[in-house]
């Protein structure tokens, strides 16, 4: 009786609430993808999806279904993407700090990308033809130099503990942002495309971005699912994590590398979208339990849930396109408010 | 048998260190109290051995030395709750005993069957069964800490470093705990080191006292050799009295000298 009652009480990630979470993605998938088509109809949309399955004819002409596959469809994915990225890194950096206001750009990867991206857009000249264009790459290159600089003032200054990371990541955003803000200053033509960028959105994306962004989402989402156990004994403190055999300076290293090239890969196709990474991690925490076993998987896929209906709203809800960030917090916040109410309300 | 051995530890954090050639032996199987005065130096001697703290001099854990085991090979034999665990927010009973089972993981391994069954079995021997899904910090200040006390059980070792199990328990539950404590580590034949403030009940449970004043020993032996009313005025600058009890162990009372 005890041994089925204590084995209830263990926080697993449950095959049922992966199957569920999976199964919600799918058909956030399925919406985005009939219902955003506007023009086409979602039933015609629905039937080319049919026909696709089980190979019958579809009613959408060859242009109609190349708009389907090769515009909506990598849309959607890079949605999920990014929006995996972000919930995924900041499940991690919520962990790393023990703080839940931790969140994916909290050591410099906004502001590196930011100054990046001011820099391309001011001083670059105009390039066609990479198969990146230089401001993803830039964006990708200041995120990931932002954290490293934040990582090596914080080791600098001293010793492997948190705080002194945290104000090291302080430091660099100040900086970063000052350089960022005196260059536009000096050039006011370019506000509105640095402006339009940082406010994040995927409206010009191809099967190109989906795959340039895949592979560092893909293997930063392996290495922070594996290494979500060793997160539930960093929230023990550094002392006891130590005695249990973890070395807790090492282990912080390899997660927030993990999240920051997610983090980076994410801000490169998409600019800055605010949001996603705090609360898609409370959510789940409110929902699934507090043990980052659970927190970090089902933060991926609700993630990119989330991300896939705010892109959703993005592109349908006005007649021109809106910023994806202010979706995420327009849409997101009062969601969040409503989740924490009810879960406080729930267990005083 | 020896499963502990110091000889010549300096240990601290800064330039000067807390504490300063402690040399000791403890017994396998007993149960040894670090007291003396606050500041003393005594939780950072428990962290030395722990290998928590940069020191000098020698640590030997079954007569190994320390500096040759690596951070794991450590957890496998020495547990360690510090006086002020943190309880993570949210995780439940069960979760945070689970977590004394890293050391016996791989570094992804998800924990098997029999790290549960062993996690079910320690609740069971601590009467959490019936709190094994409730959030850690819903408990009690006892229940909690027989969480922690579950959480090191939990890791197995053959040796325990416990700093101040007691914090904040009243009378009757520091009894409680102390009682448990000492029928399982009988049981299981574990050594316990523990910081304990309170001398009557280090007298009373611990096998050897040893007395640290400013990170140095003091005195080291049977409680009834060690507390001695004189040492009490000389290290803790308290005037006391030492009684017995109907069967002999030391009681350590206070005493007022101006009425």
């Amino acid at each position: 009786m005890l041994r089925s009652r204590s084995r209830a009480a263990t926080t697993r990630l449950r095959p049922r609430a992966v199957a569920l979470a999976l199964a919600v993605l799918l058909a956030a998938m399925v919406f985005a993808l009939v219902a955003g088509s506007g023009e086409l109809g979602w039933q015609r949309v629905l039937g080319e999806l049919g026909a696709q399955l089980t190979g019958t004819t579809s009613p959408l002409s060859e242009r109609e279904a190349a708009i389907v596959w090769e515009l909506r469809m990598p849309r959607v994915l890079l949605a999920g993407l990014v929006g995996a990225a972000l919930a995924g890194a900041g499940a991690a950096f919520q962990g790393v700090f023990r703080n839940p206001l931790a969140d994916p750009y909290l050591l410099g990867a906004a502001a590196g990308a930011g100054m990046a991206a001011t820099m391309v857009v001011v001083f670059a000249p105009v390039v066609t033809g990479w198969l990146i264009g230089p401001l993803p790459l830039a964006a990708f290159a200041g995120a990931l130099g932002g954290v490293a600089l934040s990582w090596l003032l914080g080791r600098s200054a001293g010793g492997s503990g948190t705080a002194t990371l945290l104000l090291a990541g302080v430091a660099v955003t100040a900086f970063l942002t000052a350089v960022q803000t005196f260059v536009q200053q000096l050039n006011t033509d370019t506000i509105k495309q640095v402006y339009t960028w940082t406010l994040g959105g995927l409206n010009v994306t191809g099967w190109r971005d989906v795959w340039v962004a895949l592979p560092y989402i893909a293997l930063a989402a392996v290495v922070l699912c594996g290494s979500a156990r060793l997160l539930d004994v960093l929230t023990l403190g550094d002392a006891e994590a130590a005695s249990l055999g973890i070395r807790p300076g090492r282990v912080r290293l390899v997660l927030l590398a993990a999240a920051s090239l997610a983090t980076a890969a994410a801000v490169a196709v998409s600019g800055l979208i605010g949001f996603v990474g705090i609360v898609v991690p409370h959510v789940v925490r409110l929902l699934a339990g507090a043990s980052y076993r659970v927190i970090v998987p089902l933060s991926l896929i609700g993630g990119a849930v989330f991300l896939i209906l705010a892109d959703f709203v993005a592109r349908t809800a006005l007649p021109g396109e809106l910023p994806l960030g202010v979706v995420t917090a327009f849409a997101g916040a009062p969601f969040f408010a409503l989740v924490l109410r009810s879960s406080r309300g729930r267990t005083p | 048998m020896t499963a502990l051995h110091l000889a010549g530890v300096s240990a601290g954090y800064g330039t000067s260190p807390v504490v300063r050639g402690v040399s000791t032996e403890v017994d396998s199987g007993g149960w040894f109290a670090i007291v003396g005065p606050n500041g003393a130096g005594k939780s950072t001697l428990l962290k030395t051995i722990a290998g928590l703290v940069p020191h000098e001099g020698e640590v030997n854990l079954d007569g190994a030395p320390a500096q040759s085991l690596s951070r794991k090979e450590k957890a496998l034999l020495i547990g360690y709750a510090p006086q002020n665990p943190v309880l993570p927010d949210g995780l439940t009973v069960t979760d945070y005993v689970l977590l004394g089972r890293t050391p016996h993981l791989g570094f992804l391994a998800r924990e098997s069957g029999s790290d549960l069954s062993i996690v079910e079995e320690t609740l069971a021997r601590l009467d959490l069964g019936e709190l094994a899904e409730r959030k850690l910090r819903t408990l009690s200040g006892g229940e909690q800490q027989r969480a922690v006390l579950a959480r090191v059980l939990a890791q197995q070792t053959s040796v325990l470093l416990l700093d101040e199990p007691t914090t904040g328990l009243d009378i009757g539950h520091a009894q409680a705990l102390l009682e448990r404590l000492d029928r399982l580590r009988r049981e299981d034949g574990t050594t316990v080191v523990s910081t304990l403030h309170d001398l009557t009940f280090a007298a009373q449970y611990a096998d050897e006292l040893l007395l640290l004043d400013d990170g140095e020993v003091a005195a080291s032996g049977k409680p009834s050799e060690v507390l001695t009313a004189q040492r009490l005025r000389d290290h803790y600058g308290a005037d006391t009295e030492v009684l017995r009890t109907s069967e002999g162990h030391p009681v350590v009372a206070p005493v007022r000298t101006t009425p």
